[in-house]
């Protein structure tokens, strides 16, 4: 039955949020609650060579101040320090000793009766540096690129198709360093709750991931910690990993035996992860016709001196494009920053944008229609693996959201479109994200009053687990929606992993299907053995949950009620926890798709740019919620039009530091910059995928979008900016 | 943030006495711009002066048929004075083009006009700035500096001064109300602040014991023929990176008189005398708009990143003449440009 899987179910936690009910990790409190407040590095490299906390500890209300010298023991073994999603390398450790290895690094930790008190002992905590040489800036250091691991296996040889290539693109795009900057700031909440045990409240993506994370660098048993993070306000990847501030706290409440807050300010966030810099070299080769035959993507992109943080940039041609010659290899660069982090779409949100931009220009060169040249070299198999995907509807996205957005009434030539004095462009780009999904266990406690209460470790970062797992949880136990409560976020409860790469809706979704399975076979059992039960000869397989009911094929005239099933069984609740895995099959590619369309307006004297309208056509899987759904992709597409036009974090190297670190001057969209965004599903059944064909909608929505404008703009005014964002200097003669 | 003392004070009188007696204290109106740079601890005032309950929250007419404008009168309040929106309606827009509505509420015009530059550097504490932090240097002139002076700019420093509303009251003729220890003067908007020269860090001509009454604005308000046009990097919510207020008196299509003023390009409004006087008795035209460009423009020399806002400003002008000629001014509102 699916009275709520697929509709436009309000969000369940919707009330709380706007009522101010919903907690988050800085709002939590304690008896005696202290403040801590973080005292950072002013220098990209060097040695703290001395540090005088003197004139802080005289500040009446200061409690203590942490720093490396003072310390209490920290584990010693990068392996402590390694989350389940850190990259290679030798994790940062906030406090460990005197060396500074980027600018923002926290040095000092000042911890006070109150948040006023503990900000202003901060600016008395006087350090003196050696400095070393430093280098932050990627394109000073292209010199310096070198590929991680062995480079991905070539096909053909890219490199002499390119040269025979009746028609060629090839160019460098740049997109810089841009910083999360979701809405709640970095906070923990670190609750004593005496004997050594601490419940944490953190803003992160993985309450588990950081309580192991935690445990293994206090040196603590799993049971002395408990990490709960019920409701987080954004985060889009940069919650992935435990933050800075998180160890902290727990090192000054485990050390003072109190309890410790520690809220980042917007500016310290600056000091966290990014999206890094990256420089995309992308060559395309064609015949005539504009069958593609040579692709290349090579893209070099920064990362600390300490972690080789690295995604798929470069991979995504390959695999979308039929083309018998492909290459593409992911450099870095490492520079004297901090370690880029997850920042929705990695990889993709850049490689991606170069590639659709490479396109544009290749269809360009072609003459031909972008959507055809698209059509042109569409793939039904991965083309990097030769496999068949378990569901492809891209065709159909380029199709409707073609149809949608009036593509056919397009002119090709730039600057032939006009509005008054602003010249009109429409501009496409295909997305492609992957449908992974994860092991996540989930338990329901159904109780004979017909309520059931859902619970599972995962967070719900906003994007909506909390109202997709009560929605599947509903259908699959034939209950209300209003008889279901959910928990989350708590790492106490069933295993999950952290919440990312678009996995967690399909993977909480079926870990809740799986128990709700324990939970109907018990169920069924019970309602069989009841003296004259309509259901006596009934086989189990066929007996489904509805309307209260434990039912025949659903039908109302062969059913018993919960209540009574579970009376005759002497039950008050029943309790069924389940981890549920995937089928490890490797004979299908999965992925989501998209196609985007876009409309700027560009004023021709100014060159100020308005996107004023994006069709998205997504081809995701069956969508568990078309209202949270769609809003998961409106969201990104404005985040979309943010990394065409607007975001652009701004560092200045002779100071290795960030000049823009705050949302006055790190420009997102505001209101004003948004104006249609129509947001169209494509049907796509998945039968191979999952049971409930589910692919996962968080990062899809953003990749393409920021090509579709910048093809858009070249569409209106005839120049091609590669480099992002596109401000409007680069758009005046 | 440091530590610091607090006193409300009792009337205009006792604000001065207690700046007079502490050479390190400011005054404190909205605070939206003092507060953030206290918090920077570029602002370590030694004591804050709360003048935010003083009875300075009126638009009076004057005598002469202006405005008298008080000096804690909210951005939006202003803006949405029936006899600003109807006899000043240049200010009205520009103060409309500026920062965000919830900024607007809090915003005193005297703040405003004393709001600080948004140079980076002179945000960061970590990075010389003679603005700042006299005779550290000037971390602009190196560095980034695409949003940087255009115009009366000097080797010390190259900062803008932000506000869009002092556009348009440069542009109006508006005067100064300055109250202080031996009494009351007037000054001239357009005198009010200053070019940074070798003394970046003083912003304004206003005395150390100084403060702001009240703005008054003359009776000639434009109302038919005027428009602000603020560019930036995104259609709100952000500083200019060119804004141009004009306003013109016409007579058919002849010019009568005009006024027009730059933000973002200088230390202060950027007007020039000899710009306005060459549209007297011209007719409204592009052609002549763009050579009163020209002259405003005059001596504008950019830094390393800037040279696109020479270009942009003049473009700006012209733009913002022609809507003003043709008595559709530009809305705040509608982000299409007219
Ligand atoms: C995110 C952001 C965006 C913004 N965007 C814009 C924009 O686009 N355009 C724009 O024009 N402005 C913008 N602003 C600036 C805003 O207009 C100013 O912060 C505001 O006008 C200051 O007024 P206030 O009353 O809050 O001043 P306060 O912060 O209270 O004071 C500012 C200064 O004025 C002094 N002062 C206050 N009253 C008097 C007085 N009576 N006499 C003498 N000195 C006095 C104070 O001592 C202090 O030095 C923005 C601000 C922010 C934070
Ligand atoms: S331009 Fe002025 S405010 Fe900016 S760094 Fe230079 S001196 Fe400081």
């Amino acid at each position: 039955m699916n009275a709520y899987v697929g509709t436009p179910t309000s969000r369940v936690d919707g009330r709380a949020k706007v009522t101010g009910s919903a907690k988050y990790a800085g709002e939590f409190t304690a008896a005696g609650l202290l403040q801590g407040f973080v005292v950072e590095a002013t220098i990209p490299r060097g040695r703290i060579a001395r540090l005088d906390t003197g004139e802080a500890l005289k500040v009446k209300g200061v409690i203590d101040v942490f720093t490396h010298a003072n310390r209490p023991q920290l584990a010693d073994r990068d392996e402590a320090w390694k989350d389940e999603v850190a990259p290679e390398g030798s994790p940062f450790r906030p406090l460990y000793d005197e060396t500074i290895k980027f600018n923002g690094q926290p040095i000092a930790l000042v911890v006070a009766q109150d948040w006023e008190t503990a900000k202003f002992a901060a600016t008395l905590v006087r350090v003196d540096y050696e400095q070393q040489p430093f280098v932050t800036d990627l394109e000073a250091e292209l010199g310096s690129a070198a590929e991680l691991d062995k480079p991905h296996e070539p096909r053909g040889d890219a490199a002499s198709a390119l040269a025979k290539a009746a028609v060629r693109h090839e160019a460098d795009y740049v997109i810089p360093t841009e910083h999360h900057n979701p809405m709640e700031l970095y906070a923990t909440t670190a609750v004593w709750e005496g004997d050594g045990r601490l419940t944490v409240y953190d803003k992160t993506q993985g309450v588990q991931n950081v309580h192991k994370f935690l445990c293994g660098v206090f040196d603590k048993n799993p049971d002395d910690i408990r990490v709960v993070s019920p409701y987080v306000g954004g985060a889009f990847g940069s919650g992935l990993r435990p933050q800075y501030q998180v160890v902290l706290a727990t090192l000054a409440a485990l050390a003072l035996k109190r309890s410790v807050r520690v809220v980042l300010t917007r500016q310290q966030m600056y000091g966290l992860g990014y999206r890094p810099m990256t420089i995309e070299h992308v060559a395309l080769g064609a015949a005539a016709d504009g069958a593609l035959d040579a692709v290349s993507h090579e893209a070099i992109a920064v990362s600390s001196r300490y972690e080789d943080f690295a995604r798929n940039d470069a991979g995504w041609a390959e695999q979308l494009y039929r083309s018998s010659n492909s290459r593409s290899s992911h450099k870095l660069v490492h520079l004297d920053v901090s370690t880029p982090c997850d920042m929705r779409a990695p990889g993709a949100a850049s490689g991606v944008c170069a590639l659709e931009c490479a396109m544009d220009e290749l269809a360009v060169a072609l003459k031909l229609d972008p959507v055809e040249l698209r059509l042109k070299c569409y793939s039904d198999r991965d083309q990097s693996e030769d496999l068949p995907y378990s569901s492809k509807q891209l065709r159909e996205c380029y199709a409707r959201g073609a149809d949608a957005f009036g593509w056919s009434k397009r002119n090709p030539e730039p600057r032939s479109m006009r509005d008054g004095k602003e010249l009109v462009g429409w501009g496409m780009a295909t997305g492609v994200w992957e449908a992974l999904q994860m092991p996540v266990a989930a338990r329901i406690v159904l109780t004979s009053n017909g309520h059931a209460e859902v619970s599972c470790a995962a967070s719900d970062i906003g994007t909506g687990t909390y109202t997709i797992v009560a929605q599947v949880a509903a259908d699959a136990l034939g209950l209300p929606i209003e008889n279901i409560s959910v928990r989350l976020a708590d790492s106490t409860l069933p295993q999950a992993p952290v919440e990312g790469g678009s996995w967690m809706a399909a993977s909480s979704a079926h870990a809740v299907l799986a128990a709700a399975e324990d939970i109907r076979r018990e169920l069924a059992a019970l309602a069989k053995s009841m003296p004259g039960s309509p259901l006596g000869g009934v086989d189990a397989t066929d007996v489904t949950l509805v309307d209260g009911t434990i039912a025949h094929n659903g039908e109302h005239s062969h059913s018993v009620s919960i209540a009574d099933a579970m009376r005759h069984g002497g039950l008050e609740r029943i309790e069924k926890e389940k981890l549920n895995r995937f089928d490890e099959d490797k004979s299908h590619a999965r992925n989501t798709h998209s196609a985007v369309f876009a409309e700027v307006k560009v004023d021709e004297e100014l060159g100020v740019v308005r996107v004023t309208r994006v069709v998205s056509a997504v081809a995701a899987g069956r969508i568990l919620n078309t209202k949270t759904g769609r809003s998961q992709i409106m969201g990104s597409v404005v985040w979309g039009i943010g990394m065409a036009l607007h975001e652009e974090t701004v560092m200045d190297h002779r100071f290795g530091r960030i000049m823009n670190a705050n949302i006055a001057e790190y420009h997102i969209p505001v209101n004003a910059d948004v104006y249609d965004i129509d947001v169209i599903f494509v049907d796509e059944r998945d039968d191979l995928i999952n049971r409930l064909g589910v692919k996962g909608i968080g990062e899809i929505g953003i990749v393409g979008v920021p090509a579709a404008i910048a093809n858009a703009v070249y569409h209106a005014t005839g120049k091609r900016i590669r480099r992002f964002p596109i401000t409007l200097d680069k758009l005046l003669d | 943030m440091n530590n610091f003392q607090y006193s409300r004070a009792t009337d205009v009188a006792d604000a001065i006495r207690l700046l007079n007696s502490d050479p390190d204290a400011k005054l404190i109106a909205g605070g939206t711009n003092l507060i953030d740079l206290m918090k920077e601890n570029v602002e370590r005032p030694s004591r804050l002066i709360d003048i935010s309950r003083l009875p300075l929250g009126k638009i009076e007419e004057t005598a002469q048929g202006g405005l008298r404008i008080g000096a804690l009168v909210p951005n939006s309040d202003l803006a949405y004075h029936p006899q600003v929106e109807q006899r000043y309606p240049l200010l009205a827009s520009a103060i409309l083009a500026g920062a965000s509505a919830q900024l607007r509420n809090m915003a005193s015009v005297a703040g405003n006009l004393m709001q600080r530059t948004r140079c980076a550097y002179f945000y960061d504490t970590a990075t010389p700035c003679n603005k700042r932090s006299p005779g550290s240097g000037c971390s602009a002139v190196g560095g980034h500096n695409r949003n940087h002076a255009i115009l009366g700019a000097s080797p010390s420093c190259i900062a803008t001064y932000p506000s869009d509303m002092c556009v348009a009251l440069a542009a109006l003729g508006a005067l100064v109300h300055i109250a202080g220890p031996t009494g009351e003067r007037r000054i001239a908007l357009e005198d009010f602040h200053r070019l940074p020269g070798d003394t970046p860090h003083i912003d304004t001509n206003l005395g150390a014991s100084e403060m702001i009454i009240a703005i008054e604005l003359p009776p000639g308000g434009f109302s038919r023929n005027y428009s602000y046009l603020k560019v930036r990097d995104r259609l709100s919510y952000a500083f200019a990176l060119i804004s141009v207020a004009a306003a013109l008196n016409l007579e058919g299509n002849a010019i009568s008189e005009a006024r027009l003023a730059l933000g973002g390009v200088a230390h202060k409004p950027w007007r020039s005398l000899e710009a306005e006087q060459s549209l007297r008795g011209r007719a409204a035209t592009a052609d002549h708009f763009a050579h009163a460009a020209d002259l405003l423009l005059q001596g504008a020399s950019a830094a390393s990143h800037n040279r696109f806002k020479i270009e942009l400003a003049r473009r700006a002008i012209v733009r913002t003449m022609m809507q003003a000629a043709s008595a559709a001014p530009q809305s705040q509102a509608h982000k299409k440009i007219a």
